[in-house]
């Protein structure tokens, strides 16, 4: 469906999109991860051909991509941050306007299943502005998708979505998963991207890690233990240098601590009771993406931990 | 402990609507607290009440020890409020968006001077002074948005979703901030409908409909509203099993994740439903258990006061 390789991209000295690769299957749901200046849109703008990458290839449905053509453009869908909508039209007539965007002379049936598909039938006369965040995505989406585009591009759809919306968002993507289209999608939110079929975490330009949620989570070299305790705090001031841990991460109540898979309790409980500290709960958890990609970034930037944030994502 | 709030029976009504709904609750100081939400569930209406800007229509409220429908003016001395959304001049300096909010606070020149070279080291921003705002990262200008809500050395501080939608890296060096700021007895007021970032704080109430519908530390509301074992299967053909299981009498709840599925089922009987399945001869499946999300827990209690509701 979609094959990438080597991307380059740069503006002016700043290397926004550096040797990237990517291949996207038929059916393939995507989650594109990084921090805030990683690159995630501008590879979104050139796939969507928007943006002239420096140099690479771009494979699109079976054939090379020489220029973006209009009957490619037309295969795919692709959702900016920032889409505009109009604000004084109504669902329908917003609908209406993107179909014939697309040229699509009588989209009254597709309209109409858009609206089902959806769940925006109900609010099919009301004024775009007067939606809610959650509904005015679900109209975005459907704008995007009034031409049938088999691969179906979103920056990061979901941000300021409230979570009932958000759910009911992704409900929406995966009936679209199932009826056979390809989708690449940019998100923050790591608890987010583990539903999704495969996972690209991207830093400073360049692809760090691509697999599944599964396989993402098993290749950290270690394990995860929580701890739950009124002193979290004070347990969390403690130990977070302790080389010990190849990370330490406080969360409300809980502390919790990426260890090597050979590291045994029993040598963290003995110094928390050295310390005289006392804690409610530990037990091994599932590690999580976050924690994948915390491990991958320090190991990437060691100096980011303490407090140097400089660099990442200043395009200055 | 000393209680930061002290919040009875706050209603506020908008002509027949009530916003919030008698609602009650008290935060000890240098609590990390964290009022969810979904949009309209009255989350705002309660903090307009709390910072003096709107009067209840019924119900007591102290903040800081000062009552909310006299002492207005007093309140808006020692709280400060933070917002990712809107709170800086972006394309004003470093140093001249600090410059800014101080005179908002009414802090003369010598005492601006010691408190701008204070927060520049503790908040990690020396050097950047002369820097365009807009020109920072995210997490260095969500960090300096917070420099400025603190500028006046507030008790309570409120942070409007500071972190949403920031890479998890930044938002762990933002949230030490707010810990350290909590340990020296400030307390933290989060609103947020990012669930993720609902996980930072010690104590969480939840809001539905002016009413709250759960409350406790994050590892209490996930024990407290998620007693049963939550289980995610995947599969190459999600669509059929998904049909099967959902005819099960031992399933409580399923939700189809593309080609995972979540299942809410209690942890004996998780072998004979997957025996059940073998029996049929198709092929087989495994089923691996996780933690709830907060997340998780707040569409539950949502659909279940819903339907509460809905009575």
């Amino acid at each position: 469906m979609l094959i990438v390789k080597n991307l380059n991209k740069s503006f002016g000295p700043f290397k926004a999109v550096s040797n990237f690769n990517l291949t996207i299957g038929r059916e393939e749901f995507i989650c594109l991860v990084g921090p805030d200046g990683a690159g995630k849109s501008t590879t979104l703008r050139i796939l969507a051909g928007l943006e002239k990458p420096d140099s690479g290839e771009i494979e699109l449905f079976g054939k090379k991509v020489v220029t973006f053509t209009s009957g490619l453009r037309t295969r795919i869908g692709y959702l900016p941050q920032n889409f505009s909508l109009y604000g004084d039209l109504t669902v329908e007539e917003n609908l209406k306007f993107f179909a014939g965007l697309y040229g699509q002379h009588s989209p009254e049936e597709l309209i109409k299943s858009l609206l089902e598909f959806t769940r925006l039938g109900p609010f099919k006369d009301r004024q775009a502005d007067q939606l809610s965040g959650g509904m005015k995505q679900k109209l975005s989406l459907a704008c995007t998708l009034v031409h049938q585009p088999e691969l179906i591009l979103l920056d990061e759809p979901t941000t300021g979505v409230d979570p009932v919306s958000r759910r009911d968002f992704w409900q929406i993507l995966f009936s679209l998963q199932r009826e056979g289209k390809s989708i690449l999608m940019t998100t923050p939110y790591l608890d987010e991207a583990e539903r999704a079929t495969r996972v690209a975490l991207m830093n400073q330009g360049q692809l760090l890690a691509f697999d599944t949620p599964e396989k993402l989570i098993a290749s950290l070299p270690g394990k995860v233990l929580e701890l739950v305790s009124p002193e979290s705090r004070v347990i969390y001031q403690h130990l977070k240098t302790d080389r010990a841990f190849l990370d330490v991460q406080l969360r409300g109540d809980r502390v919790d601590f990426l260890v090597s898979k050979e590291y045994q309790e029993e040598i963290l409980k003995k110094s928390l009771v050295d310390k005289n500290l006392s804690w409610e709960d530990l037990a091994e958890i599932s590690p999580s993406l976050e924690n994948v990609f915390i491990y991958l970034l320090k190991k990437e930037n060691p100096g980011r931990e303490n407090g140097d944030i400089n660099g990442i994502g200043s395009h200055s | 402990m000393e209680s930061a709030v002290i919040v009875e029976n706050l209603t506020r009504k908008f002509g027949h609507f009530v916003a919030v709904d008698h609602i009650s609750f008290s935060i000890p100081r240098g609590q990390v607290f964290g009022f969810l939400g979904a949009n309209g569930a009255g989350k705002s209406t309660t903090i307009r009440m709390l910072c003096g800007l709107l009067k209840p229509t019924s119900g007591q409220a102290i903040v800081a020890g000062y009552d909310i429908y006299h002492q207005s003016e007093e309140i808006k001395k020692v709280i400060g409020y933070m917002s990712q959304k809107f709170s800086l001049y972006r394309d004003l300096k470093v140093k001249e968006n600090l410059e800014f909010f101080a005179r908002v606070y009414g802090l003369d020149n010598k005492k601006f001077k010691s408190r701008v070279a204070e927060l520049e080291e503790k908040i990690g921003l020396s050097g950047k002074e002369e820097l365009i705002t807009g020109k920072l990262p995210v997490g260095w200008r969500q960090r300096l948005a917070l420099a400025c809500a603190i500028l006046h050395q507030p008790e309570i501080i409120f942070l409007d979703e500071p972190t949403g939608g920031v890479d998890p890296l930044a938002r762990r060096q933002f949230w030490d901030l707010i810990y350290d700021l909590s340990s020296e007895g400030k307390t933290i007021f989060v609103t947020t409908h990012y669930l993720d970032e609902a996980e930072y704080c010690q104590e969480i109430k939840i809001m539905h409909a002016g009413r709250i519908i759960a409350e406790g530390s994050p590892a209490q509301i996930k024990k407290r509203y998620f007693p049963e074992k939550l289980f995610e299967l995947v599969t190459a053909e999600p669509l059929r099993i998904y049909n099967w299981l959902k005819e099960q009498p031992e399933i409580e709840q399923i939700s189809l994740f593309g080609k995972k599925l979540h299942l809410l089922i209690s942890s004996d009987q998780v072998k004979q439903i997957q025996e059940r399945w073998n029996g049929l001869g198709i092929g087989r499946f495994d089923l691996r258990p996780i933690v709830p999300t907060l997340e998780d827990v707040f569409i539950r209690r949502l659909e279940e006061a819903g339907g509460e509701k809905g009575k």
